[in-house]
């Protein structure tokens, strides 16, 4: 496979947009992408989104979106796996050009959420609906079984899990495309309305309205461009059950260790050589898990770590979801994995402002579906 | 809910009829085609034990609308003597006192309503013992 890399980045501010439709914020990030990049055209584009049939009524997103763009008759594809939608789509461009069929693809990811639908119901689609969801189950139900069972195993508190949103919310407060841009404390955390014990309002992440969209391209087409060259050095995808009873354990997130393993060895880095990482943080828990489970801390030891401060931008150690992440950042499902890369792009260009890492070389996007049935793993590096 | 959709379920949400594995042994519920240990293809029908333990729960106090009436309400994951492990409601129960580990017995209970004019849907819960 030959060199794939990032040449241009462009979103859409994540939160309530009312007055705007699918198509439009859409269009709106993938025009900005293509301005970054300064490319003239684009040979095909991928699309991610969860459930724009349910959400909004309308699929066939792939068709949908290029007319609206304005870029038909190229080939244009709507790619879903839940949450993991953005990060799928993305691994499809960049295959795309790594195998040499096309030299610059738009990856984007969109998510219409507050148009009108029981976005609960709709969220739930992700899980099994026949075993889980028929009983009741909501997706803030499910991790709170897991960070029942995290908290039982490992003593990780409920003071660690606020510490996560806290972390978050103060990367937010940094991002102006953020949806939520106020800091919050533990104890704010801590008293806010439970959803599924022993999960609170501000353990969940938002529900956003948001498109992301990057473009990939050849080092060719990066060299004539002279853009920095992003590469995109690791892509890994697993899946494990759909259903979070079938597991053997419930505090490891298969899927997230198995695709971790993968990009390590594809990109040839270990965990210790990532500057920053951008995790799933649909709620507080999944981010301690899945800081263990790509191998950042020890198995057990994620709460103590957002706890003790070590993924904060300041403390160098490993700063995690410097944007903010799905908590503060926002949560529009199809475009939650694309804004990672963007994040990743942003802070390995230098240009992340008042969140830049300094000196960030190395990176690491893990967007995850359902609970965890599917995860995909990106990693990108400037030399 | 459609009917035939319904209808078909039956088996797992009256019976708990799963399928045991005639190469390894391994008990799938639901049924599957394809065993998820072995990748063998035959099976027998067995009926699942009844009796298990908690091993983690939560209570929804937020639901989809559908179940919007029954909130609060607890679910856990289960596992029944033999090992296999299931979601369901845990119900007659105070949602404060409930424990991990603790024992509980499947009984037959309505689920849901499929709205104002569609049918009632049962299945299982767990009591506890």
């Amino acid at each position: 496979m030959r060199d794939v890399v990032v040449i241009g980045a462009g979103m859409t501010k994540f939160g309530e947009l009312w007055g705007q439709s699918i198509k439009d914020i859409f269009v709106e990030a993938a025009l900005k992408a293509i301005e970054d990049a300064g490319v003239d055209h684009i040979d095909s584009m991928y699309v991610g989104a969860m459930s724009s049939g349910l959400f909004v009524g309308q699929e066939h997103l792939g068709a949908v979106m290029a007319d609206y763009l304005g870029v038909n008759p190229i080939p244009a594809t709507h790619v879903e796996s839940a949450c993991a939608s953005g990060g799928a789509a993305f691994r499809q461009a960049f295959f795309e050009v790594a195998s040499g069929a096309s030299e610059i693809v738009l990856a984007s990811g969109v998510e219409k959420m507050t148009d009108g639908a029981d976005v609960t119901e709709v969220l739930a689609t992700a899980a099994d609906q026949e075993y889980e969801v028929y009983h009741g189950i909501t997706f803030p139900g499910l991790y709170a079984l897991i960070a029942r069972a995290h908290m039982e195993q490992f003593g990780t508190t409920r003071e660690q899990l606020a510490a996560v949103a806290v972390k978050n919310h103060r990367n937010g407060s940094k991002n102006p495309n953020a949806q939520f841009r106020n800091e919050v404390t533990v104890e704010q955390v801590m008293k806010s309305t439970m959803v599924a014990d022993p999960l609170r309002l501000l353990d969940c992440s938002p529900v956003s309205d948001g498109a992301a969209a990057v473009i990939v391209a050849s080092m060719d087409v990066a060299k004539k461009l002279k853009r920095n060259p992003i590469r995109v050095i690791a892509s890994a995808q697993a899946s494990d059950t759909i259903a979070l009873h079938g597991r053997k354990t419930l505090t490891t997130l298969n899927s997230v260790v198995k695709a971790a393993e993968k990009a390590y060895k594809m990109a040839d880095k270990k965990p210790k050589d990532m500057n920053l990482v951008e995790v799933h943080d649909c709620f507080t828990i999944a981010e301690i898990v899945a800081t263990e489970d790509l191998g950042l801390f020890e198995k057990g030891k994620g709460g103590e770590a957002a706890a003790n401060g070590w993924t904060s931008i300041e403390c160098k150690m490993i700063p995690v979801n410097t944007s903010g992440g799905l908590k503060s950042k926002g949560h529009p499902v199809g475009a939650t994995g694309i804004a990672q890369i963007i994040e990743l792009y942003e802070q390995l260009n230098g240009t992340a402002g008042a969140r830049q890492v300094p000196n960030a070389h190395v990176a690491m996007a893990q967007n995850m579906g359902g609970s965890g049935a599917s995860c995909v793993i990106h990693i990108l590096e400037v030399k | 809910m459609i009917t035939a959709r319904y209808h078909r379920e039956i088996p797992q949400r009256y019976r708990l009829e799963a399928s045991k594995c005639s190469k390894c042994g391994h008990t799938a519920f639901p049924p599957r085609l394809v065993c998820p240990e072995c990748k063998g293809k035959t099976f027998e029908t067995v009926k699942l034990n009844d009796e298990g333990k908690l091993i983690t729960f939560t209570v929804v106090r937020v639901s989809s609308d559908k179940f919007s009436k029954q909130t609060p309400f607890a679910v856990g994951i289960v596992e029944l003597n033999g090992g296999v492990k299931i979601t369901t409601q845990i119900t007659d129960a105070d949602v404060d006192e409930l424990k991990t580990g603790q024992s509980v017995k499947l009984v037959f209970r309505k689920i849901q309503d499929d709205g104002k004019a569609g049918i009632h849907c049962y299945g299982y819960k767990a009591i506890t013992t």
